[in-house]
């Protein structure tokens, strides 16, 4: 049964003629509109007017239904945000693992919910901080992890086995680092709560990290979420990186497709090893962007819960509901923040934030406004969870669930983008699969056409973004306090370093590597054989190399 | 500019280790679409790497894209390694993320430009036209 049909729907279709002959005319014929195009931030062309005529093909149980029922477009629980808020988790990492440690202890006393680490470029590149490639780059924008010492001075203090955990980075090392400190307290696994982002294939070409061959990374990270699939419960091993193709310049539909692209490709390697897609899919998690067109955003949001759900079932064929949900986190849009009158950058993040929440998100970091310069300083990033906080607990939004559900206009946006993010996976599947079509270069230059096209469209006026091509300001005096990462953190990593090589038992992370070496070379599961060599205080650098010649 | 090849030659490059290279790639369009030959030297170069590139392919502007903070160290590292193979004529333009405080310290240090998140592609294309006196 369709939402709007028979004789309503004509005569809705019939007053619609006559307000357009009619009130619509005068008013053109007199004032005209703004003569600049109508389109969302990813070009979608927007309608004047949306009327229950633009979703009357819609039948509200097969294509909308209540939150927690499936498709799941108005929320994955029944009781949306009345019977928990969204996990509130700012990115944190920076300097060293010490000063990495004070912030999240200061985060949490003013109400983060959530730890959210992020590492320097060294760790994410399995480099020690004393390679010399390194040098300028320590600690700068994230933390150094060079051992299971580094990890342990992040988290002293911090009871891991209460507060979930989530952990940006890929590969299996600082995740086993983790585990590894989880053993020394005696925390069992199956306690542990929280995510690694883990998906090699997107940081691949998004953030390029690649000093390792694609199907090397690809078979670390598939070993890992194999493990933790078994072994913890509460974990997600993986969680699909939209945010980052989204940041790299791709449109709304792009981020939903080539996130789930990824997502897919993984779910069949998983099948591959001899697991049950009901075993993995309730682990898997997502990681979205929250950019500047509103309502856009909300139903980037709406369209991947349901598209997720679909693939899940008619795709995958899981049976198990809880593998049918999108259980994802939302960052608001780093590049959508200028440098160029910061403060008002404040602004964006709310309007990116609340589209987050009004779209359902499960946990939520907020740009700080400084992002245009540096890491975020303490206010920075206090008015940035401040920001969460008011949405909240004071606008009221979260009061029922998808309030913005039912508008012709987001139906309708909803049903768009699902429709162009499922023409984009075909064209993924026609290719053979992700791993395919960013080996070939296929997903970079979509993203890249999509990205010069926005810039392009600032550039020409066409797309207005205050402070940067309008409502300029002569001089802009710089209103906030920048971070400031002092050169001398860098050397005391290393010497940290250093300090740790020489107390280890070197015959022992010998050995270690030694084992994890063999069980690359055989093809096993190499993930357990990380855990080993993290408790030796093997470093990430060395556990890497032990890797190269990895069979599988 | 070489006396064969009229056109002005950008070399562009990422030293570091970030990846982040979502504005390199628009700041290579950009200069291509105005007619400038842009040599790409890729992701995670090293100085001397950049240096070397910008001898051989005698380039008339040097561009580096510097997003990971660590721009007090790339930068001063190459403007060294372009003085020891005398190239320390070469303009160098800086963009990426770069506190306004360090974009003083570089420029004094011999960086001609620095472009923040935020600018756009038309001042970085004036700027090369304008080092390279080749206004279109």
């Amino acid at each position: 049964m369709t939402m709007y049909a028979g004789e309503e729907i004509e005569k809705i279709s019939k007053e619609k003629e006559k307000w357009e002959k009619g009130p619509l005319k005068l008013v053109l014929d007199k004032w005209g509109e703004e003569k600049r195009s109508f389109e969302t931030l990813s070009g979608k062309e927007v309608k004047r007017l949306y009327t229950p005529l633009d979703i009357s093909n819609k039948e509200y149980l097969e294509e909308i239904n209540f939150p927690g029922s499936y498709p799941f477009t108005r929320g994955v629980l029944p009781t949306g945000y009345r019977g928990k808020l969204w996990t509130r988790r700012q990115v944190t990492g920076f300097a060293t693992p010490e000063e990495t440690n004070k912030r999240l202890k200061y985060l949490q006393k003013e109400g983060q919910t959530g730890l959210n680490i992020v590492f320097d470029l060294p760790t994410h590149n399995q480099l020690d901080s004393d390679n010399p490639l390194c040098e300028g780059e320590v600690g700068k924008d994230g933390v150094p992890v060079d051992t299971l010492r580094d990890v342990e001075v992040i988290f002293d203090g911090i009871d891991i086995g209460s507060i979930s955990t989530s952990i940006i980075t890929g590969g299996p090392a600082v995740m086993s680092m983790f585990l590894a400190l989880a053993q020394k307290r005696n925390i069992p696994f199956n306690v542990l709560r929280g995510t690694l982002q883990n998906d090699a294939v997107s940081l691949y070409y998004t953030v390029n990290f690649r000093r390792l061959p694609l199907q090397t990374l690809y078979k670390l990270t598939v070993d890992v979420v194999e493990y933790c699939v078994k072994e913890m419960p509460h974990w997600n091993p993986i969680s699909f990186i939209g945010y980052q193709i989204r940041e790299k310049g791709s449109t709304a539909a792009q981020e939903i497709a080539f996130t789930f692209g990824s997502a897919v490709e993984y779910a069949n390697a998983l099948i591959a090893r001899g697991l049950n897609v009901d075993d993995f899919a309730p682990r898997f998690s997502f990681f979205f962007n929250a950019h500047n067109d509103f309502f856009e955003e909300v139903c980037k949001y709406r369209a991947a819960r349901r598209l997720w759900a679909r693939i899940m079932k008619d795709r995958f064929g899981a049976e198990n509901p809880l593998s049918w949900l999108l259980r994802y986190h939302v960052q608001t849009a780093g590049c959508s923040l200028t440098a160029q009158q910061p403060m008002n950058n404040i602004i964006r993040t709310t309007i990116q934030a609340l589209a987050a929440v009004l779209g359902g998100t499960h946990s939520l970091h907020t740009n700080s406004m400084d992002e245009a310069y540096a890491l975020p300083s303490e206010t920075a990033v206090r008015v940035a969870l401040r920001t969460q906080q008011i949405i909240a607990h004071e606008s009221g939004v979260t009061h029922t669930v998808d309030p913005l559900g039912g508008s012709y206009f987001i139906e309708k946006l909803t049903d768009d983008l699902e429709e162009e993010a499922r023409s984009i996976i075909e064209k993924i599947d026609d290719q053979g699969g992700m791993l395919q079509a960013v080996s070939e270069g296929w997903v970079q230059k979509q993203i890249q056409d999509a990205s010069y096209a926005y810039k392009k469209d600032i550039e020409e006026k066409k797309r207005l973004i205050v402070g940067v091509n309008c409502f300029e300001v002569e001089k802009d005096e710089l209103p906030i306090e920048i971070l400031k990462i002092d050169p001398s953190y860098e050397e005391l990593q290393k010497k940290n370093l250093v300090k740790v090589r020489e107390q280890r038992d070197e015959k022992m992370v010998k050995d270690s590597l030694d084992r994890l070496h063999e069980a690359a070379a055989t093809g096993e599961n190499v993930f357990p054989y990380f855990i080993d060599a993290s408790h030796t205080y093997a470093s990430i650098e060395e556990m890497m190399k032990a890797c190269t010649g990895i069979k599988g | 500019m070489s006396k064969n090849d009229p056109r002005v030659r950008v070399l562009l490059a990422k030293p570091g280790l970030d990846g982040h290279d979502r504005g390199v790639y628009v700041v290579a369009q950009a200069l291509r679409d105005s007619g400038i030959e842009v040599v790409f030297l890729g992701l995670q170069v090293t100085p001397d790497q950049v240096a070397q590139a910008a001898e051989q392919e005698s380039v008339d502007v040097i561009g580096l894209s510097i997003f990971s903070g660590g721009h007090m160290t790339l930068v001063p590292r190459i403007i060294e390694s372009l003085k020891e193979k005398g190239l320390q004529n070469i303009p160098i333009i800086v963009g990426g993320i770069i506190p306004p405080e360090d974009a003083e310290k570089l420029k004094r240090n011999g960086v001609c430009e620095i472009f923040p998140p935020g600018c756009s592609m038309a001042e970085v294309v004036a700027c090369v036209r304008m080092l390279t006196n080749t206004n279109m």
